[in-house]
Protein backbone atom coordinates (compact mmCIF):
# COMPACT_ATOMS: atom_id res chain seq x y z
CA UNK A 1 0.00 0.00 0.00
CA UNK A 2 3.08 2.29 0.33
CA UNK A 3 3.17 3.57 -3.21
CA UNK A 4 1.95 2.59 -6.59
CA UNK A 5 2.94 4.08 -9.95
CA UNK A 6 -0.68 4.45 -10.98
CA UNK A 7 -1.76 6.25 -7.83
CA UNK A 8 -3.95 3.38 -6.71
CA UNK A 9 -2.30 3.49 -3.27
CA UNK A 10 -5.15 5.53 -1.83
CA UNK A 11 -7.86 3.19 -3.09
CA UNK A 12 -8.73 -0.16 -1.52
CA UNK A 13 -7.90 -3.41 -3.26
CA UNK A 14 -9.96 -3.96 -6.43
CA UNK A 15 -12.96 -6.19 -6.04
CA UNK A 16 -12.97 -7.15 -9.72
CA UNK A 17 -9.57 -8.44 -10.75
CA UNK A 18 -8.16 -8.13 -14.24
CA UNK A 19 -7.67 -11.13 -16.49
CA UNK A 20 -4.11 -12.29 -17.16
CA UNK A 21 -4.38 -11.77 -20.93
CA UNK A 22 -6.93 -10.69 -23.53
CA UNK A 23 -9.39 -13.44 -23.00
CA UNK A 24 -11.06 -13.10 -26.38
CA UNK A 25 -14.24 -15.07 -26.18
CA UNK A 26 -13.54 -16.74 -22.83
CA UNK A 27 -16.09 -15.87 -20.15
CA UNK A 28 -14.66 -15.71 -16.65
CA UNK A 29 -17.24 -17.68 -14.74
CA UNK A 30 -16.81 -18.72 -11.14
CA UNK A 31 -17.11 -22.02 -9.21
CA UNK A 32 -20.51 -22.85 -10.70
CA UNK A 33 -19.30 -22.62 -14.29
CA UNK A 34 -16.02 -24.47 -13.71
CA UNK A 35 -17.75 -27.27 -11.81
CA UNK A 36 -20.05 -27.64 -14.82
CA UNK A 37 -17.07 -27.72 -17.21
CA UNK A 38 -15.34 -30.38 -15.06
CA UNK A 39 -18.60 -32.35 -14.83
CA UNK A 40 -18.85 -32.38 -18.64
CA UNK A 41 -15.22 -33.39 -19.20
CA UNK A 42 -15.30 -36.17 -16.58
CA UNK A 43 -18.67 -37.33 -17.90
CA UNK A 44 -17.39 -37.69 -21.47
CA UNK A 45 -14.21 -39.42 -20.21
CA UNK A 46 -16.27 -41.91 -18.18
CA UNK A 47 -18.50 -42.55 -21.20
CA UNK A 48 -15.51 -43.53 -23.35
CA UNK A 49 -14.19 -45.76 -20.57
CA UNK A 50 -17.57 -47.52 -20.34
CA UNK A 51 -17.54 -48.07 -24.11
CA UNK A 52 -14.14 -49.82 -23.94
CA UNK A 53 -15.16 -51.62 -20.75
CA UNK A 54 -18.31 -53.04 -22.38
CA UNK A 55 -16.25 -54.25 -25.34
CA UNK A 56 -13.56 -55.99 -23.25
CA UNK A 57 -16.13 -57.57 -20.94
CA UNK A 58 -18.10 -58.78 -23.97
CA UNK A 59 -14.93 -60.61 -25.10
CA UNK A 60 -15.52 -63.24 -22.41
CA UNK A 61 -18.47 -64.41 -24.50
CA UNK A 62 -16.15 -64.78 -27.51
CA UNK A 63 -13.43 -66.68 -25.70
CA UNK A 64 -12.09 -66.60 -22.12
CA UNK A 65 -8.52 -66.76 -23.47
CA UNK A 66 -8.98 -63.63 -25.55
CA UNK A 67 -10.51 -61.91 -22.51
CA UNK A 68 -7.51 -62.86 -20.34
CA UNK A 69 -5.09 -61.66 -23.02
CA UNK A 70 -6.77 -58.26 -23.24
CA UNK A 71 -7.04 -57.83 -19.46
CA UNK A 72 -3.32 -58.71 -19.11
CA UNK A 73 -2.36 -55.85 -21.42
CA UNK A 74 -3.97 -53.50 -18.89
CA UNK A 75 -1.41 -54.44 -16.24
CA UNK A 76 1.15 -51.83 -17.31
CA UNK A 77 2.15 -48.65 -15.40
CA UNK A 78 0.61 -46.46 -18.11
CA UNK A 79 -2.76 -48.20 -17.76
CA UNK A 80 -2.30 -47.98 -13.97
CA UNK A 81 -1.99 -44.21 -14.19
CA UNK A 82 -4.99 -44.20 -16.53
CA UNK A 83 -6.97 -46.08 -13.89
CA UNK A 84 -5.95 -43.48 -11.31
CA UNK A 85 -7.25 -40.78 -13.68
CA UNK A 86 -10.46 -42.74 -14.24
CA UNK A 87 -11.08 -43.04 -10.49
CA UNK A 88 -10.34 -39.30 -10.07
CA UNK A 89 -12.90 -38.50 -12.78
CA UNK A 90 -15.56 -40.86 -11.38
CA UNK A 91 -15.11 -39.58 -7.79
CA UNK A 92 -15.50 -35.96 -8.90
CA UNK A 93 -18.46 -36.78 -11.16
CA UNK A 94 -20.17 -38.70 -8.35
CA UNK A 95 -19.74 -36.08 -5.63
CA UNK A 96 -20.57 -33.20 -7.98
CA UNK A 97 -23.62 -35.14 -9.16
CA UNK A 98 -24.84 -35.22 -5.55
CA UNK A 99 -24.20 -31.46 -5.38
CA UNK A 100 -26.32 -30.89 -8.50
CA UNK A 101 -29.12 -33.03 -7.05
CA UNK A 102 -29.00 -30.90 -3.89
CA UNK A 103 -29.14 -27.70 -5.98
CA UNK A 104 -32.19 -29.08 -7.80
CA UNK A 105 -34.13 -30.51 -4.87
CA UNK A 106 -32.93 -28.84 -1.65
CA UNK A 107 -34.51 -25.41 -1.19
CA UNK A 108 -31.25 -23.92 0.13
CA UNK A 109 -29.16 -25.62 -2.57
CA UNK A 110 -28.91 -22.54 -4.80
CA UNK A 111 -27.81 -20.46 -1.83
CA UNK A 112 -24.98 -22.76 -0.77
CA UNK A 113 -23.84 -24.00 -4.19
CA UNK A 114 -20.39 -22.40 -3.88
CA UNK A 115 -19.68 -23.88 -0.43
CA UNK A 116 -20.95 -27.23 -1.69
CA UNK A 117 -18.48 -27.07 -4.60
CA UNK A 118 -15.56 -26.74 -2.16
CA UNK A 119 -17.01 -29.58 -0.08
CA UNK A 120 -17.00 -31.68 -3.28
CA UNK A 121 -13.34 -30.77 -3.88
CA UNK A 122 -12.47 -31.62 -0.26
CA UNK A 123 -14.29 -34.99 -0.42
CA UNK A 124 -12.57 -35.69 -3.72
CA UNK A 125 -9.14 -34.92 -2.19
CA UNK A 126 -9.84 -37.14 0.85
CA UNK A 127 -11.05 -40.03 -1.30
CA UNK A 128 -8.09 -39.76 -3.65
CA UNK A 129 -5.65 -39.53 -0.72
CA UNK A 130 -7.04 -42.81 0.57
CA UNK A 131 -7.06 -44.51 -2.83
CA UNK A 132 -3.92 -43.30 -4.60
CA UNK A 133 -1.13 -44.64 -2.29
CA UNK A 134 -2.61 -48.13 -2.25
CA UNK A 135 -3.32 -48.11 -5.98
CA UNK A 136 0.12 -46.78 -6.96
CA UNK A 137 1.78 -49.40 -4.71
CA UNK A 138 -0.11 -52.05 -6.68
CA UNK A 139 0.88 -50.52 -10.01
CA UNK A 140 4.55 -49.81 -9.32
CA UNK A 141 5.23 -52.17 -6.38
CA UNK A 142 4.72 -55.27 -8.51
CA UNK B 1 -31.47 26.76 8.92
CA UNK B 2 -30.64 23.46 7.34
CA UNK B 3 -28.83 25.23 4.54
CA UNK B 4 -26.56 26.92 7.06
CA UNK B 5 -25.74 23.60 8.70
CA UNK B 6 -24.85 22.03 5.37
CA UNK B 7 -22.65 25.02 4.49
CA UNK B 8 -21.00 24.80 7.89
CA UNK B 9 -20.20 21.13 7.38
CA UNK B 10 -18.85 21.73 3.91
CA UNK B 11 -16.34 24.27 5.24
CA UNK B 12 -13.16 22.11 5.09
CA UNK B 13 -12.17 22.01 1.41
CA UNK B 14 -12.37 18.51 -0.05
CA UNK B 15 -9.01 16.84 -0.45
CA UNK B 16 -7.71 16.81 -4.01
CA UNK B 17 -8.91 13.55 -5.50
CA UNK B 18 -6.13 12.01 -7.50
CA UNK B 19 -6.83 11.04 -11.07
CA UNK B 20 -4.84 8.42 -12.93
CA UNK B 21 -4.37 7.05 -16.39
CA UNK B 22 -6.40 3.97 -17.15
CA UNK B 23 -5.83 1.76 -20.18
CA UNK B 24 -8.91 0.28 -21.80
CA UNK B 25 -8.65 -2.54 -24.30
CA UNK B 26 -11.83 -2.47 -26.33
CA UNK B 27 -12.88 -5.16 -28.78
CA UNK B 28 -13.72 -3.22 -31.93
CA UNK B 29 -15.64 -4.39 -34.96
CA UNK B 30 -16.91 -2.38 -37.91
CA UNK B 31 -18.91 -4.60 -40.27
CA UNK B 32 -18.14 -2.24 -43.19
CA UNK B 33 -14.35 -2.52 -42.79
CA UNK B 34 -13.41 -5.50 -40.65
CA UNK B 35 -13.77 -9.21 -41.20
CA UNK B 36 -12.82 -10.07 -37.60
CA UNK B 37 -13.13 -8.16 -34.30
CA UNK B 38 -9.83 -6.85 -32.92
CA UNK B 39 -8.54 -5.30 -29.67
CA UNK B 40 -7.74 -1.58 -29.60
CA UNK B 41 -6.23 0.21 -26.59
CA UNK B 42 -7.09 3.68 -25.30
CA UNK B 43 -5.51 5.67 -22.43
CA UNK B 44 -7.91 7.88 -20.47
CA UNK B 45 -7.51 10.06 -17.39
CA UNK B 46 -10.03 8.82 -14.79
CA UNK B 47 -11.02 9.28 -11.16
CA UNK B 48 -11.62 6.22 -8.91
CA UNK B 49 -15.26 7.24 -8.60
CA UNK B 50 -15.77 7.31 -12.38
CA UNK B 51 -17.51 4.44 -14.10
CA UNK B 52 -16.48 2.40 -17.10
CA UNK B 53 -19.24 4.21 -19.00
CA UNK B 54 -17.50 7.54 -18.27
CA UNK B 55 -14.31 6.11 -19.75
CA UNK B 56 -16.22 5.03 -22.88
CA UNK B 57 -17.78 8.51 -23.14
CA UNK B 58 -14.36 10.13 -22.82
CA UNK B 59 -12.99 7.95 -25.59
CA UNK B 60 -15.97 8.60 -27.86
CA UNK B 61 -16.08 12.36 -27.23
CA UNK B 62 -12.35 13.13 -27.11
CA UNK B 63 -10.41 10.41 -28.91
CA UNK B 64 -12.39 8.27 -31.35
CA UNK B 65 -15.91 9.27 -32.31
CA UNK B 66 -16.45 6.00 -34.17
CA UNK B 67 -16.57 3.98 -30.93
CA UNK B 68 -20.09 2.56 -30.80
CA UNK B 69 -22.01 1.44 -27.73
CA UNK B 70 -25.53 1.63 -26.31
CA UNK B 71 -26.48 3.63 -23.25
CA UNK B 72 -29.60 5.52 -22.32
CA UNK B 73 -30.19 6.41 -18.68
CA UNK B 74 -26.59 5.74 -17.54
CA UNK B 75 -27.89 4.97 -14.05
CA UNK B 76 -28.46 1.22 -14.08
CA UNK B 77 -32.17 1.28 -14.86
CA UNK B 78 -32.62 1.12 -18.64
CA UNK B 79 -30.39 -1.93 -19.15
CA UNK B 80 -28.78 -0.66 -22.37
CA UNK B 81 -25.08 -0.94 -21.57
CA UNK B 82 -24.51 -4.53 -20.54
CA UNK B 83 -21.04 -5.54 -21.74
CA UNK B 84 -18.25 -7.92 -20.84
CA UNK B 85 -15.84 -6.05 -18.55
CA UNK B 86 -12.71 -8.00 -17.64
CA UNK B 87 -14.40 -11.15 -18.92
CA UNK B 88 -17.58 -10.80 -16.84
CA UNK B 89 -20.95 -9.35 -17.79
CA UNK B 90 -21.52 -6.00 -16.10
CA UNK B 91 -23.39 -2.74 -16.71
CA UNK B 92 -20.79 -0.15 -17.77
CA UNK B 93 -22.76 2.50 -15.83
CA UNK B 94 -22.59 0.54 -12.56
CA UNK B 95 -18.95 -0.58 -12.69
CA UNK B 96 -16.68 1.85 -10.85
CA UNK B 97 -13.07 2.26 -11.92
CA UNK B 98 -11.95 1.74 -8.30
CA UNK B 99 -13.49 -1.74 -8.31
CA UNK B 100 -11.22 -2.75 -11.18
CA UNK B 101 -7.51 -3.51 -11.09
CA UNK B 102 -6.22 -0.41 -12.91
CA UNK B 103 -2.59 -1.52 -12.87
CA UNK B 104 -3.67 -3.73 -15.77
CA UNK B 105 -5.74 -2.77 -18.82
CA UNK B 106 -9.52 -3.00 -18.53
CA UNK B 107 -10.93 -5.35 -21.14
CA UNK B 108 -14.27 -4.29 -22.58
CA UNK B 109 -16.11 -6.34 -25.19
CA UNK B 110 -19.66 -7.01 -26.34
CA UNK B 111 -21.85 -9.54 -24.56
CA UNK B 112 -21.57 -13.07 -25.88
CA UNK B 113 -24.02 -15.35 -27.68
CA UNK B 114 -25.94 -12.65 -29.56
CA UNK B 115 -24.99 -11.55 -33.11
CA UNK B 116 -22.35 -8.78 -33.02
CA UNK B 117 -23.41 -5.70 -34.97
CA UNK B 118 -20.72 -3.10 -34.27
CA UNK B 119 -18.11 -2.62 -31.53
CA UNK B 120 -20.05 -3.16 -28.28
CA UNK B 121 -23.51 -3.43 -29.87
CA UNK B 122 -25.20 -6.79 -30.42
CA UNK B 123 -28.53 -7.68 -32.03
CA UNK B 124 -30.90 -8.08 -29.07
CA UNK B 125 -33.80 -9.44 -31.14
CA UNK B 126 -33.30 -13.18 -30.31
CA UNK B 127 -33.25 -12.17 -26.64
CA UNK B 128 -36.50 -10.18 -26.86
CA UNK B 129 -38.11 -12.92 -28.97
CA UNK B 130 -37.64 -15.39 -26.06
CA UNK B 131 -39.01 -12.74 -23.71
CA UNK B 132 -42.17 -12.29 -25.81
CA UNK B 133 -42.72 -16.06 -26.02
CA UNK B 134 -43.26 -16.43 -22.26
CA UNK B 135 -46.16 -13.91 -22.40
CA UNK B 136 -44.78 -11.26 -20.02
CA UNK B 137 -48.10 -9.60 -19.19
CA UNK B 138 -50.93 -10.08 -16.71
CA UNK B 139 -53.40 -12.75 -17.82
CA UNK B 140 -56.67 -12.31 -15.88
CA UNK B 141 -60.25 -13.07 -16.89
CA UNK B 142 -62.03 -10.82 -14.39
CA UNK B 143 -62.49 -7.10 -14.87
CA UNK B 144 -62.26 -5.73 -11.35
CA UNK B 145 -64.06 -2.55 -10.34
CA UNK B 146 -60.96 -1.52 -8.37
CA UNK B 147 -57.39 -2.76 -7.84
CA UNK B 148 -56.59 -6.48 -7.52
CA UNK B 149 -55.89 -7.09 -3.83
CA UNK B 150 -52.78 -9.00 -2.81
CA UNK B 151 -51.29 -9.73 0.61
CA UNK B 152 -47.75 -8.66 1.53
CA UNK B 153 -46.65 -12.30 1.51
CA UNK B 154 -48.19 -12.87 -1.95
CA UNK B 155 -46.32 -9.83 -3.29
CA UNK B 156 -43.09 -10.92 -1.59
CA UNK B 157 -43.28 -14.31 -3.35
CA UNK B 158 -42.17 -12.88 -6.72
CA UNK B 159 -40.52 -9.65 -5.56
CA UNK B 160 -37.01 -10.66 -6.60
CA UNK B 161 -37.93 -11.26 -10.24
CA UNK B 162 -39.76 -7.93 -10.64
CA UNK B 163 -36.36 -6.20 -10.58
CA UNK B 164 -35.33 -7.35 -14.07
CA UNK B 165 -34.30 -4.56 -16.48
CA UNK B 166 -33.85 -6.83 -19.54
CA UNK B 167 -30.19 -5.93 -20.02
CA UNK B 168 -29.33 -9.50 -21.19
CA UNK B 169 -26.31 -9.72 -18.85
CA UNK B 170 -27.64 -13.04 -17.49
CA UNK B 171 -28.73 -14.62 -20.78
CA UNK B 172 -25.45 -13.75 -22.50
CA UNK B 173 -23.43 -15.18 -19.58
CA UNK B 174 -25.09 -18.60 -19.93
CA UNK B 175 -22.88 -21.31 -21.50
CA UNK B 176 -26.00 -23.15 -22.66
CA UNK B 177 -27.29 -20.04 -24.45
CA UNK B 178 -23.92 -19.52 -26.22
CA UNK B 179 -24.08 -22.92 -27.87
CA UNK B 180 -27.85 -23.39 -28.08
CA UNK B 181 -29.57 -20.31 -29.46
CA UNK B 182 -32.98 -21.99 -29.03
CA UNK B 183 -32.76 -22.00 -25.21
CA UNK B 184 -35.14 -19.44 -23.66
CA UNK B 185 -32.34 -18.13 -21.45
CA UNK B 186 -32.34 -16.92 -17.85
CA UNK B 187 -33.97 -13.52 -18.49
CA UNK B 188 -37.08 -15.00 -20.14
CA UNK B 189 -37.47 -17.54 -17.30
CA UNK B 190 -37.03 -14.78 -14.68
CA UNK B 191 -39.85 -12.79 -16.30
CA UNK B 192 -42.01 -15.90 -16.56
CA UNK B 193 -41.34 -16.51 -12.83
CA UNK B 194 -42.54 -12.96 -12.13
CA UNK B 195 -46.03 -13.86 -13.45
CA UNK B 196 -46.13 -17.58 -12.59
CA UNK B 197 -45.88 -16.77 -8.87
CA UNK B 198 -48.11 -13.67 -9.01
CA UNK B 199 -51.37 -14.52 -7.22
CA UNK B 200 -53.31 -12.10 -9.49
CA UNK B 201 -52.27 -13.90 -12.66
CA UNK B 202 -54.24 -16.80 -14.17
CA UNK B 203 -51.84 -17.81 -16.94
CA UNK B 204 -49.19 -19.58 -14.90
CA UNK B 205 -50.05 -23.01 -16.32
CA UNK B 206 -49.66 -21.66 -19.86
CA UNK B 207 -46.19 -20.37 -19.05
CA UNK B 208 -45.20 -23.55 -17.19
CA UNK B 209 -46.23 -25.53 -20.29
CA UNK B 210 -44.11 -23.24 -22.50
CA UNK B 211 -41.09 -23.65 -20.21
CA UNK B 212 -41.59 -27.42 -19.80
CA UNK B 213 -40.11 -27.69 -23.29
CA UNK B 214 -36.88 -29.33 -24.42
CA UNK B 215 -35.48 -25.81 -24.82
CA UNK B 216 -37.13 -24.58 -21.61
CA UNK B 217 -36.00 -24.67 -17.98
CA UNK B 218 -34.54 -28.18 -18.31
CA UNK B 219 -31.70 -26.78 -20.42
CA UNK B 220 -30.41 -25.00 -17.27
CA UNK B 221 -27.19 -26.64 -16.05
CA UNK B 222 -26.95 -24.53 -12.85
CA UNK B 223 -23.64 -22.85 -13.70
CA UNK B 224 -24.76 -19.76 -11.70
CA UNK B 225 -23.14 -17.41 -14.23
CA UNK B 226 -26.49 -15.63 -14.54
CA UNK B 227 -26.87 -15.02 -10.78
CA UNK B 228 -23.32 -13.67 -10.68
CA UNK B 229 -23.83 -11.42 -13.71
CA UNK B 230 -27.20 -9.86 -12.79
CA UNK B 231 -26.67 -6.12 -12.10
CA UNK B 232 -29.89 -6.05 -10.05
CA UNK B 233 -28.80 -8.89 -7.78
CA UNK B 234 -31.66 -11.17 -8.80
CA UNK B 235 -31.12 -14.77 -7.68
CA UNK B 236 -31.64 -15.95 -11.26
CA UNK B 237 -30.68 -19.60 -10.82
CA UNK B 238 -32.92 -19.83 -7.75
CA UNK B 239 -35.84 -18.46 -9.80
CA UNK B 240 -35.17 -21.04 -12.54
CA UNK B 241 -35.06 -23.80 -9.90
CA UNK B 242 -38.40 -22.61 -8.50
CA UNK B 243 -39.95 -22.81 -11.98
CA UNK B 244 -38.51 -26.35 -12.37
CA UNK B 245 -40.05 -27.32 -9.02
CA UNK B 246 -43.40 -25.79 -10.02
CA UNK B 247 -43.43 -27.84 -13.23
CA UNK B 248 -42.63 -31.01 -11.26
CA UNK B 249 -45.46 -30.29 -8.81
CA UNK B 250 -47.81 -29.42 -11.66
CA UNK B 251 -48.61 -25.89 -10.49
CA UNK B 252 -47.37 -22.79 -8.75
CA UNK B 253 -48.76 -23.71 -5.33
Amino acid sequence: MASSPSGAATTPAPTITAPKRPAGTLYRGREGMWSWVLHRITGVAIYFFLLVHLLDTALVRVSPEAYDAVINTYKTPIMGLGEAGLVAAIVFHAFNGLRIILIDFWSFGTKHHRAMFWVVIALWAVTMAAFLPRHLMHVFGG
Amino acid sequence: MSMATIEGQAAPPPAEVQSFTVTLLIRRFDPEKDTEPYWQDFDVEMYPTDRVLDALHKIKWEQDGSLTFRRSCAHGICGSDAMRINGRNRLACKTLIKDLDITKPIYVEAIKGLPLEKDLIVDMEPFFESYRQIQPFLIASSKPEKERIQTVAQRERFDDTTKCILCAACTSSCPVFWTDGQYFGPAAIVNAHRFIFDSRDEGSQVRLDILNDKEGVWRCRTTFNCSEACPRGIQVTKAIQEVKQAILRGGNA
